[in-house]
């Protein structure tokens, strides 16, 4: 039964190519396919699109950081969820509230709840850089996290120094996970959610499990951002439509488990 | 080239479990090492693998010690066999035999054509070719035994080190594995292997060293160490022995 991993990388994809589609033409200022593409080849052909200027400067300004943001912060996250979730047994509870409760703590609360509303082009320099960094890092150590998954005195007597190697993927992990909190604040669940759909859809090879993670990590937060600033009057935080979505799915996913263990 | 403690103390940080313990394994040479639950053979074999540092005493690999060399050096030496395990991710036969490779390969790179010609040539050797892209979960026991097996000498090792590879595998597969073994000390392999089975010891090992409460009881030629006096006071038991009228191997039934 040889498992090939080529309809889980072409569906990711297509997911990512609608969540774009969508990104870019909903909204209270709503931009036709046509619009768009004629906006996106006048750029790339270095002509003037036959289109009003709020319709380019709602797809440049407004839209395309924000549909990017979107996309980097959903992957990082993803990656770092696949990458931790594998050392650790997903055992990272540890961010706590560190502000002084009184004077931050209305404006930590919908930074805490995630959101991607006041993203500009300049927010996306600090994103980018330490996601790809990490991101890259992470995949470069791909084989040697592959022999991490089995126990450590194994992984050890197959000569992976795992101490030093742990220490090196939970910062790589932390780089990507830091920069996306910095720009989108605290949003729950795509780590715990996408490793878990990347996992069944490609297997359990970081090689193939990584760039899966990015690709439906990056789709699914496009998804929710598109659904947290169109579904209602004002804004909805994000972490409250991921979880919307992942507590459902983490109950499906807990009582399949528990299926599995009472065959066994 | 010799694998060997000498004068060593063994155990964990707060407990000592075995002392004074002097072993040496060469280079084609099968050695079993028998003893009752929690008498220290898991610790022992640990301490040789360098998994787990000696409490006092050294364990050498060649002329320098165990402790000398990286772990990427050693896994170059010493392939480790530990009891058939129920693995949490299903990666494919082929991958799992692979990563037998990852000593041979540097810290960033991948399995190169060269590993993955290694790691096809083991899994014809141990018979199971067929099962390269199945998920390392969705195989039997013995079938992951062999896997195991085929990951080790991957690795192309001096020495193989096997924790109780008879363990939980059936009547017909203990056979195999065993064959599998006297075939590795063919090769040039020295190998160190637990068991329970003082027969398992007969069938595939030269020598035989006994263990009862982190203390040597015995050392030396399955045929002169494993008898029923032997055997009786390391497992303080008594036992049945059948002898072979042919061959005059004994044969060891417990009760």
């Amino acid at each position: 039964m040889a498992r090939s991993s080529a309809p889980g990388f072409l569906v990711s994809f297509l997911v990512l190519i609608a969540g774009l589609l969508l990104a870019f033409t909903v909204g209270r200022y709503p931009v036709n396919l046509s619009d768009l593409f004629a906006v996106i080849s006048a750029k790339l052909t270095g002509h003037t699109p036959n289109v009003p200027a709020a319709v380019e400067n709602v797809i440049w300004q407004v839209r395309g950081p924000r549909i990017v943001a979107a996309i980097l912060v959903g992957a990082a996250l993803a990656v770092a969820g696949v990458v931790i979730g594998a050392l650790l047994g997903a055992g990272v509870g540890l961010i706590k509230y560190l502000a002084d409760p009184y004077n931050q703590l209305p404006a930590m609360t919908f930074w805490l709840l995630g959101s991607l509303a006041a993203t500009g082009p300049s927010d996306l320099i600090p994103l980018f850089g330490p996601v790809v960094l990490g991101t890259l890092t992470l995949f470069a150590l791909r084989w040697r996290m592959n022999v991490m998954s089995l126990p450590d005195e194994e992984a050890r007597a197959l000569g992976a120094s795992t101490g030093p190697l742990r220490i090196a993927i939970v910062a790589a992990a932390t780089l990507v996970t830091s920069a996306s909190v910095a720009t989108a604040g605290i949003i729950g669940w795509v780590g715990l959610v996408v490793p878990h759909i990347a996992r069944t859809l490609v297997g359990p090879d970081f090689g193939r499990l990584i760039p899966a993670a990015a690709l439906i990590g990056g789709g699914f937060l496009l998804l929710i951002d598109t659904l947290a600033r169109t579904a209602a009057a004002v804004e909805i935080p994000l972490g409250i439509l991921t979880a919307l979505v992942g507590t459902p799915f983490f109950i499906w996913l807990l009582a399949s488990m528990s299926k599995t263990w009472s065959v066994e | 080239m010799i694998l060997s403690g000498h004068n060593l103390t063994i155990g964990y940080r707060d407990r000592v479990v075995g002392n004074h313990l002097d072993i040496s394994l060469k280079a084609g040479e099968v050695l079993a090492l028998l003893g009752p639950n929690g008498g220290g053979k898991t610790t022992l074999l640990k301490t040789l693998l360098g998994l787990l540092p000696p409490k006092g005493g050294e364990v050498r690999l060649g002329d320098r010690p165990l402790a000398s060399y990286t772990l990427r050096e050693r896994a170059r030496r010493i392939a480790y066999v530990p009891q058939s395990h129920g693995a949490t991710f299903g990666f494919m036969v082929e991958t799992f035999v692979l990563m037998g490779r990852t000593a041979h390969g540097t810290l960033f790179s991948r399995p190169s054509t060269a590993d993955r010609a290694i790691a096809a040539r083991m899994l014809e050797r141990f018979g199971i070719a067929h099962l390269a892209d199945r998920p390392y979960t969705k195989i039997s026991g013995g079938e992951r035994q062999l896997a195991l097996l085929a990951r080790a000498l991957a690795q192309e090792p001096k020495f193989v080190v096997l924790d109780e590879p008879t363990a939980s595998l059936d009547f017909g597969n203990q056979g195999r594995v065993m064959r599998e073994i006297r075939a590795l000390g063919a090769s040039g392999h020295g190998v160190l292997f637990t068991t329970h089975d003082p027969n398992h010891a007969m069938r595939a090992a030269d020598r035989a060293f006994l263990l009862r409460q982190g203390v040597r009881m015995a050392d030396g030629e399955v045929r002169t160490v494993l008898n029923r006096a032997q055997l009786e006071a390391l497992y303080g038991e008594r036992l049945t022995v059948f002898q072979d009228r042919d061959s005059g191997e004994n044969a060891f039934l417990p009760g």
